[in-house]
């Protein structure tokens, strides 16, 4: 047992110095939790939707890019074993459209898991009873969430963990596009609530 | 007789109260603010946790994990923001809390994850759970539910904040 105890305490040693760097970084990451950051580069030119995508709502209706012609709608990528951003995302969203008002009815709110394995369509429809009923989760197979993913300029991956579970690492950011389904900017949910409305505002009058 | 039963009724009156506030902690030198998590849709797979633990002492600690009849299993993960990809891991050997410093589990980075909680968490409720010390031990504490998005109401880094550490 003491044999055993001091290696655990070399064992923790050992990390304390990798702890201490990731702690120091987390100190700092609060403040550059920026959304947009993959996003912004391709504003320039690369900004139309890439691709056709098909996936299915939580409701169980089957939505594809087709779909959203002739809409402004927005789109972000997560799952649920995410506790913070995802929700948190959901729920901002949710009081963003309440104050938008009638302007909210033009918009499409689009949620894509990047864990349907997980995140099955009972999962999602139960999930988002928390949230504006307008907000759609998508989910599809693997190859229709790669699709999808590649249509948004989305990253997305797997990652193994110990215990044969895993997580998803993902972009975060909410990005809008317009009613000729151009990129038209991300929100910023540490932005100015008065700016956000705004964006959402202007997104809405691109609805002819 | 009527001191004592005052003194009763002034301890019932100051546990109502506290009942109702947020919790302090003290565990040997760590001060442990009050912990706190938000709500949860229901069917969430996880739940996070939050909280900051000062170390009032001379030398480090851990905190390795916990447990909680609140969910199947507590543990601690790191949430990153880079480039605007969101990625988390869980911390296998728990995070060190040096001397004089304070740990501050939050949202974006560091925190507890609650795994498979029983039930949702609701706005304004309240949970049982132990954090588990390296060196201080076992500490039973309270997470207190605030609404989702939110944070608590008092500020949750001040320095020092409730640290009447009794060593």
């Amino acid at each position: 047992m003491r044999a055993l105890k001091i290696i655990r305490i070399a064992a923790w040693g050992a990390v304390a110095i990798v702890g201490g760097v990731l702690l120091a970084f987390s100190g700092i990451l609060p403040g550059v939790e920026r959304p947009g950051a993959v996003m912004s580069s391709t504003a320039t030119g690369v900004a139309e939707i890439g691709g056709p995508f098909e996936l299915t709502t939580h409701g169980g209706k089957t939505l594809t890019d087709e779909d959203l012609e002739g809409k402004p709608f927005l789109v972000f990528f997560g799952f649920t074993h995410c506790p913070d951003i995802c929700p948190t995302t959901l729920f901002e969203l949710t009081g963003l459209l309440a104050d938008l008002g009638p302007a909210a009815e033009q918009i499409t709110p689009l949620f894509i898991t990047v864990d349907p394995e997980r995140d099955s369509q009972e999962l999602l429809a139960n999930y988002m009873t928390s949230f504006d009923a307008r907000i759609l989760a998508l989910r599809g197979t693997k190859e229709q969430t790669d699709e999808a993913a590649k249509a948004f300029a989305a990253y997305y991956e797997k990652v193994p963990l110990e215990g044969g579970n895993y997580t998803m690492d993902h972009t975060a950011g909410v990005y809008l596009f317009d009613a000729e389904g151009d990129f038209a900017g991300t929100l910023d949910l540490h932005e100015p609530r008065e700016t956000q409305l705004q964006k959402l505002q202007r997104l809405a009058e691109t609805a002819a | 007789m009527i001191l004592v039963k005052a003194l009763t009724l002034g301890l019932v009156l100051t546990a109502a109260a506290q009942g109702a506030l947020a919790h302090d902690y003290t565990a040997g030198p760590l001060a442990i603010a009050p912990p706190w998590a938000r709500a949860t849709p229901p069917g969430a797979p996880v739940a996070g946790g939050y909280v900051t633990i000062t170390n009032t002492g001379t030398e480090s600690d851990r905190l390795l994990g916990g447990s909680s009849g609140a969910a199947e299993a507590v543990e601690i993960h790191e949430s990153t923001m880079t480039d605007g990809v969101a990625r988390m891991r869980p911390v296998e050997n728990g995070v060190a809390i040096a001397p004089g410093e304070a740990l501050e589990l939050q949202p974006g980075a560091a925190h507890i994850m609650f795994v498979d909680p029983a039930e949702p968490l609701k706005d304004g409720g309240r949970f049982s759970a132990t954090l588990t010390f390296e060196k201080a031990g076992d500490v039973a504490v309270e997470f207190a539910i605030v609404p989702m998005g939110a944070t608590p109401e008092a500020p949750q880094n001040h320095e020092g904040h409730g640290a009447a550490a009794s060593q």
